[in-house]
């Protein structure tokens, strides 16, 4: 479903990410965790091409999306992405924010768009807040909502970069919680995260980046138990 | 027409050397009250449809500055380079007196006026608007994007709404500037409040009552413009 060859990225002389070629399957969910500085976030960001590679390739259901001849546009609905600082529109309403992408994008009727948007809100349990605006919800509200927002253009691939990272402890469990439930949904997902426990209970597979290089590609239970490289030990004896 | 005007300013002048010394007699201008008051209307709608048009242009003119097309950068921040280079009383003959030179279109003063100050005030706005589309969080530009929305409508829907919420006092600030400016179109004869105020002064051989008394009605409509913008924008402050 998405396949990266040789994928380079670099900031002027500084390079971030270094020939990272790996897979992520239909179905699986990938955890992208390592210290920070490793570049995961930016391994995340090439993927939607929100960073364009400096070399390298992006495969998305088998089409290279870093010729410049694709348009993007299309690939991102397929693509939801929720941010470390979850961006919501702050000038529109709760409800608003969950329908704007499937009524000015997928041009669905008002009526249905806002069942949709009403739907996805009662599952992420925020039903009641549909009129409100973000910035009378909690940490914790407002990136429900804005999985919500991600999921109303009804991707088959949800990319999460540090999800929990801007979160007080308290609420890191509830966004958490909503992620594992879309999780067992089958879809595609790829978290950039800190939380090791959540990496080893929900993901299939986790990718260890460390300097721009992909250190490690295992299973939870052989990564957290026996990794191979000595970075992953040294990571891991600090997290855990 | 301009200097047969001027020429009369300083005969009233010379005669008023006659008679020096403050005595106020506001009695005098009492019956032409009612010839200075429709003064408002003529500068009232006269910066109105300046800052409106102004406005328009000046959103049109900071997206060129923020463009990746070169030439359309180049050509905003020449424009903006002209009119904030030249005097504004230049550009208000050049466009009065040269238009008819040039097409043969006897220009009115007050259209005339008001393509100046549109023209003008698009120069100067189009930096105010440009700092505050650069001032929302790119996060939002992002959010935007991964939904798939196209250039357009993100700036439509999401940037542009937050960036003039952001820069409303200082947009308030420039169309009391252009309030106050508007006085220069009585240069060209427009019958506006100075314009006005100069005629009563010329006919009765009195100066000060009728000037101070268009100083006092431009008093009250810029303190008035203050007033409401504050309440406006405490009234959108409260959506945040």
């Amino acid at each position: 479903m998405i396949r990266t060859e040789f994928l380079c990225k670099s900031f002027g002389k500084l390079d971030v990410l270094k020939d990272i070629s790996t897979e992520i399957k239909k179905g699986e969910v990938v955890a992208i965790i390592g210290p920070s500085g490793g570049g995961k976030s930016t391994f995340l960001r090439c993927l939607n091409l929100l960073e364009v590679p400096t070399r390298g390739r992006v495969y998305i259901d088998g089409v290279d999306i870093t010729t410049g001849k694709v348009d993007i546009k299309k690939i991102r609905q397929n693509m939801g992405m929720v941010f470390q600082h979850f961006n919501l529109f702050p000038h529109k309403t709760v409800l608003e924010n969950v329908t704007y992408g499937p009524l000015k994008v997928k041009h669905l009727p008002k009526a249905e768009a806002e069942k949709l948007g009403l739907d996805l809100l009662a599952k992420v349990g925020l039903a009641e807040k549909a009129n409100a605006y973000p910035s009378r919800l909690s940490g914790g509200q407002k990136q429900r909502v804005a999985i919500a927002r991600a999921l109303a253009m009804q991707p088959e691939i949800m990319l999460f970069d540090e999800p929990t990272s801007a979160l007080d402890p308290e609420m890191v469990k509830e966004v958490l919680d909503v992620m594992k439930d879309l999780a067992r949904t089958g879809i595609t997902m790829a978290i950039v995260t800190h939380e090791m426990g959540f990496a080893r209970e929900v993901a299939n597979r986790i990718l260890f980046l460390e300097g721009g290089r992909l250190a490690e590609d295992a299973p939870p239970d052989i990564f957290f138990t026996n990794p191979r490289s000595e970075r992953a030990c040294q990571f891991l004896e600090k997290v855990l | 027409m301009m200097f047969h005007r001027l020429d009369s300013f300083n005969l009233n002048q010379l005669y008023l050397l006659g008679q020096t010394g403050l005595n106020l007699d506001f009695s005098k201008i009492v019956p032409s009250i009612p010839f200075i008051l429709q003064g408002i209307a003529v500068t009232l709608s006269f910066t109105i449809v300046s800052a409106l048009i102004g406005f328009a242009w000046g959103t049109v003119l900071s997206i060129f500055k923020i463009s990746n097309i070169k030439p359309l950068k180049w050509f905003a921040d020449f424009y903006t380079s002209i009119f904030r280079g030249t005097p504004l009383l230049v550009q208000l003959s050049l466009i009065y007196f040269a238009t008819p030179q040039l097409t043969g279109y006897a220009i009115p003063a007050f259209q005339a006026g008001v393509i100046t100050f549109a023209l003008n005030s698009a120069a100067y706005s189009s930096e105010t608007i440009r700092g505050g589309i650069l001032a929302v969080d790119k996060g939002q530009r992002e959010a935007a994007m991964t939904l798939g929305v196209t250039y357009p409508l993100m700036m439509w829907d999401i940037i542009l709404p937050q960036a003039f919420k952001n820069i409303l006092p200082a947009l308030v600030n420039e169309s009391i500037a252009l309030l106050k400016d508007s006085s220069l179109v009585s240069t060209v004869g427009a019958l506006d409040l100075l314009r006005r105020g100069t005629i009563v002064a010329s006919e009765k051989f009195i100066y000060f009552e009728p000037l101070l008394f268009v100083a006092l009605i431009y008093y009250v409509m810029v303190m008035s413009l203050t007033w409401v913008a504050q309440r406006f924008e405490r009234r959108m402050r409260k959506s945040d």
